[in-house]
């Protein structure tokens, strides 16, 4: 027993090497921090509408994404919040090459590649990788955990020679926090919480520079949910990787991100830093969204002013004209039906000077601070 | 008098693997007028204490071993088959979080709606229908009229979770449980049917138990919580107190575990491990492996309920340690 | 706190923890786990599905007669010493004997004699013809369900064709217009006319199955159509593939028998069950001599019923909804 005991350390030990290198690795690879790593302009995704069984017409388009613009720099979480049906999973769809786009741009680096094929999106996908929602669906149930988290290597032979592989995925494992002997176990003898570790390690094989998760954590049990984000942000820093992060629950939106976009019927809404979304929000909906997530603690809820949006949010299908937003917003009036508001800094703001928290891009005409949205912050 | 008071249920599902306790030992009360909120995560058995109190648990592979459910004082636990039959919808009704499935699909609303007043009070196709429409903007839900005739799925999540509510209200009972309601729902319209929830329990003054897994969705409504963990209650008390002093360690944990809206970010305190498997739970306290305030006692011996004030109790043998701490 | 290992800092070490309960879990079926490690069974589809198997009656009754009609189908000679095509007609519907135990049919035959050959043509053709619509069946199928578009609306509507003809018909149409038939041509024929039943299948659940998270991660790891094809897709919507097959099976030797029962399926000097009680049936023979009509049709009904049995019971193993 004792020499098993000794082994095990040493194997230890070799992991931890490892682990050193290859975040020196990386850090050698990196990309000069606060440029921006991926830049989206543009961005429209239409599903086509269609009719007929043998002979299909389209007879009109969800526009699910409608003219979405952002920046992703090296090294930050960018949160993209919005309800079920505004375009968010399409956004991370489209930036991992699972969709084409009906038009727009997506710059890696400076490099076009919305429309990459062949060899040139084989390396995209190298550096662009996806964290699933659901960890019970995104891992093949036929597969063992060593062939999941191996499979990248699979595809992509040159990233590790066949030799070093099932070490390589060992350490994978052990950098998500599993124990680095479970490769021959199938995913259906593990947790949620540990499913998604599985996922994210799969996610992380090709050691890509930009993870997208999608809603990683919320099919998951509360008291794992944070263990799963602290594992995110540990990643975050140990390998310089850069989040689109996903998610309808603001709060841990908050937690993660750097700067939050909002997004409502296919259109980004309000984008700014976490402060300046939470703390400073100009558009109605943005705030309604915030006033609607309730705050556990009774006494700070009471604080708090609800807005309560009236109806449902309309369809994609057929999205209002002008602002998409104001058939449920407080402040619509004659103009928000004729002009649609540009995502920028309000005319409201116009005085105001980078740096001040109202300053940033927010597609409202009317656009103004509210009090007592979030409630008085804790930090 | 209580409305309803559980008293040492005891639930089992016979399974492959093996026998899962899922309830093990549960009381509850609510009464007329009171919000109840059951948190628990997936696994805790808040639901399958639900569909227990509602009879609609499935049996087998469930199995109810132990304990009563007083329903204005009736145990419904030895009640014939016929009248548990009659209670259900008329005296105590179910909301569930899967407004779509829970729905016929190939009804219209107004025909499922109607069907209740018919089944139960004989009522006519034009009364029944009357009554229907009635309901509808009793719920909020706009245009009722013009609706009625619409199926399922042409309403939004929101609107067919305010038909359920419609559906469960429609013979006026006494007790309504609603498991994880809004859920499925996206934050802006969770706020409204919690809003008409509650309007509704306190216009016909019923008892209300919320089964839910969201620590932020109680704080609103609930009047007392009970927080469940591995087919037990670790800890009840009213709503302000709990979340002021949580007076269990899992109840701590979870609280501190979640982000929230009006705090900024940091590393999150979280539970170590994960949640108890049903057929294999730890000796002793079933939250041991998990605790930071875990000693010897609480690998050995199993905590009772202890009482901490007139209205909480702990299932914890260090509760006292919780409020020294602060 | 500086350096990368994974296992310092509060989150990671309780992780660990977890996890090894979770090895308890997972490995600690049985009472039986004493070791750390304990070695487990790699449960999967397939072995849990077997493990079921194992245990049902239903299988192991339709296993062991299903045995034990291939090998009597490999070698008849095992249990029948005769030859099935001697015969003298001056036996004709004699009744059973010592030696002679189920009697001779109209020309003279050993009834026993023919009914266990008989049961090589029922296999061969239940076998082989279930092999060929699953082969065909599901590589359209799957294809149109994988491809959609043009492929899967040209192929829905050509299995709803093919759907339209029943069997019996079908049989008594095509079959009657060959020469003469052999085993391969009866074959032939329930592959062309039963491909689009398991199409239909193989084609709903490799939508199913592609429409599944870890099919999109293998896109966005850049994986081609025939990874994902055999990797991901292929494995997780072969069960209702096999589930039909099976069932098919036995429902197809009835066919056979149907055919050749009504003189479109195989001819003399094949022997057949299905040929035997046509013959047997042919001028009310059978009212004298029961024998010669009672003991291939038990054989058939017994075959049938074995394969379908196999079908029910696999189906239910393979049905995760089930457990």
């Amino acid at each position: 027993m004792h020499g098993e005991g000794s082994s095990r350390k040493v194997a230890r030990e070799e992991l931890i090497q490892a682990r050193k290198l290859l975040a020196k690795s990386h850090a050698e690879r990196s990309y000069a921090a606060g440029e921006p790593i991926l830049q989206v302009r543009d961005l429209v995704k239409h599903f086509p509408l269609t009719q007929g069984v043998l002979f299909k017409r389209q007879v009109g388009a969800v526009k699910a994404v409608d003219g979405v613009s952002f920046d992703l720099r090296k090294g930050e979480t960018l949160g993209i919040v919005g309800e079920s049906g505004c375009g968010k999973s399409t956004v991370a769809k489209l930036i991992t090459h699972l969709e084409r786009p009906t038009a727009g741009t997506i710059r890696y680096k400076g490099n076009d590649i919305t429309r990459a094929s062949g060899r040139a999106l084989k390396a995209v996908r190298r550096n662009i990788q996806m964290v699933f929602q659901d960890p019970y669906t995104s891992l093949n149930p036929r597969m063992t955990v060593g062939d999941i988290i191996g499979e990248p290597f699979d595809i992509h032979p040159e990233v590790a020679p066949k030799g070093d592989r099932r070490a390589k995925v060992q350490e994978l494992l052990d950098v998500v926090g599993l124990n680095p002997e479970y490769v021959n176990r199938y995913p259906h003898q593990f947790s949620g919480g540990q499913r998604q570790r599985i996922g994210i390690a799969r996610g992380l094989a090709l050691r890509p520079e930009i993870i997208v998760a999608d809603e990683p954590v919320s099919a998951l049990d509360v008291s794992v949910q944070a263990q799963v984000v602290n594992l995110m942000e540990r990643l975050q820093d140990e390998f310089g990787l850069s989040y689109v992060f996903i998610a309808h629950d603001l709060s841990i939106v908050r937690h993660i991100s750097d700067r939050v976009g909002v997004m409502y019927l296919g259109k980004l809404v309000e984008v700014g830093t976490e402060t300046e979304i939470y703390e400073h929000p100009t558009h109605p909906y943005t705030q309604a969204l915030l006033s609607a997530v309730p705050v556990p603690d009774p006494e700070a809820e009471g604080r708090r002013e609800r807005i309560v949006l009236e109806g449902d949010v309309p369809s994609p299908a057929n999205p209002p004209s002008g602002c998409h937003f104001r058939t449920r917003c407080w402040k619509a009036q004659q103009r928000c039906a004729e002009e649609e508001p540009p995502l920028a800094v309000p005319e409201n703001f116009a005085d105001s000077l980078p740096g001040e928290a109202v300053h940033h891009p927010s597609a409202c005409h009317f656009a103004a601070e509210r009090a007592a949205v979030v409630g008085p912050v804790e930090t | 008098m209580s409305l309803l008071q559980v008293r040492d249920l005891h639930v089992e599902f016979h399974t492959r693997d093996g026998v899962a306790q899922a309830v093990n030992g549960v009381d509850l009360g609510v009464e007329a007028g009171e919000t109840l909120a059951v948190l628990g995560e997936s696994g805790s058995g808040k639901s399958v204490t639900a569909q227990a109190i509602m009879g609609i648990l499935d049996m087998p592979p469930g199995r109810i071993t132990g304990g009563e459910i007083v329903f204005q004082d009736r145990d419904l636990l030895t009640l014939p088959r016929q009248e548990r039959r009659q209670i259900r919808g008329a005296k105590m009704a179910m909301i569930f979080q899967d407004a779509l499935s829970a729905l016929n699909p190939v009804l219209t609303v107004g025909y499922q709606l109607a069907e209740m007043f018919r089944v139960h009070q004989g009522a006519s196709r034009k009364e029944a229908r009357a009554k229907a429409v009635e309901l509808m903007e009793r719920v909020r839900i706009p245009a009722a009229r013009q609706r009625v005739g619409d199926y399922p799925h042409q309403f939004s999540g929101g609107m067919r979770q305010r038909i359920m509510i419609a559906m469960a209200l429609a013979l006026e009972p006494d007790l309504i449980i609603a498991d994880e309601p809004t859920t499925a729902l996206d934050v802006t319209v969770q706020a409204q049917v919690m809003d008409l929830l509650a309007d509704l329990q306190r216009e016909f003054n019923m008892g209300l138990i919320l089964i839910t897994h969201d620590l932020g969705v109680v704080a609103d409504v609930a009047d007392k919580i009970a927080v469940m963990y591995a087919g037990r209650i670790v800890e009840t008390a009213p709503v302000k107190e709990l979340y002021k002093a949580p007076a269990h360690p899992y109840t701590k944990g979870l609280l501190d575990s979640i982000p929230r809206l009006d705090q900024k970010g940091g590393q999150l305190n979280v539970i170590r491990g994960m949640p108890p498997n049903l057929q294999q739970t730890p000796p002793g306290c079933a939250y041991n492996p998990r605790c930071p305030m875990a000693r010897a006692v609480c690998r050995k011996d199993e905590p009772p309920l202890y009482e901490v004030s007139a209205l909480r109790a702990s299932a914890c043998h260090f509760w006292e340690e919780m409020f020294d701490a602060r | 706190m500086t350096g990368p290992p994974a296992i310092e800092g509060p989150d990671e070490t309780e992780t660990l923890a977890g996890v090894e309960s979770q090895a308890e879990r997972a490995g600690g079926k049985g009472p039986s786990s004493p070791g750390r490690e304990p070695r487990e069974r790699a449960r999967s589809l397939w072995s849990d599905a077997w493990h079921d198997l194992r245990r049902n009656p239903v299988f192991l009754i339709a296993g062991l007669l299903i045995a034990f009609l291939v090998l009597i189908s490999v070698w008849p000679g095992l249990i029948a010493s005769r030859d099935p095509l001697s015969c003298r007609l001056g036996r004709s519907l004699d009744a059973s004997s010592a030696g002679h135990w189920f009697g001779f049919d109209t020309q003279g035959c050993d009834v026993y004699t023919r009914v266990v050959y008989g049961a090589r043509t029922s296999v061969t053709v239940g076998v082989c013809a279930t092999l060929g619509v699953a082969v065909l069946g599901s590589v359209l199928g799957g294809l149109a369900g994988f491809f959609g578009g043009v492929w899967d609306a040209v192929l829905s509507r050509l299995t709803d064709i093919f759907f339209g003809i029943p069997m019996i018909l079908g049989g008594l149409v095509f079959l009657s217009m060959t020469g003469s038939r052999s085993v391969w041509t009866v074959v032939a024929f329930i592959v062309l006319l039963g491909w689009p039943q398991v199409a239909r299948i193989a084609r709903g659940s490799v939508i199913t199955a592609k429409q599944n998270d870890y099919v999109l991660a293998a896109r966005a790891l850049g994986a081609g159509n025939a990874r994902m094809m055999t990797r991901h897709i292929l494995p997780n919507a072969v069960a209702p593939v096999i589930v039909t097959a099976t069932i098919a099976l036995g429902t197809y030797i009835s066919l056979e028998a149907t055919l050749s029962f009504l003189g479109v399926g195989l001819q003399p000097p094949t022997v057949s069950w299905g040929a035997d009680i046509s013959a047997a049936s042919q001028g009310m023979q059978f009212r004298n001599a029961p024998h010669i009509l009672l003991y291939p049709a038990a054989a058939l009904s017994l075959t049938v019923l074995a394969f379908i049995m196999l079908g029910d019971a696999v189906r239910d193993a393979l049905d995760p909804k089930l457990r």
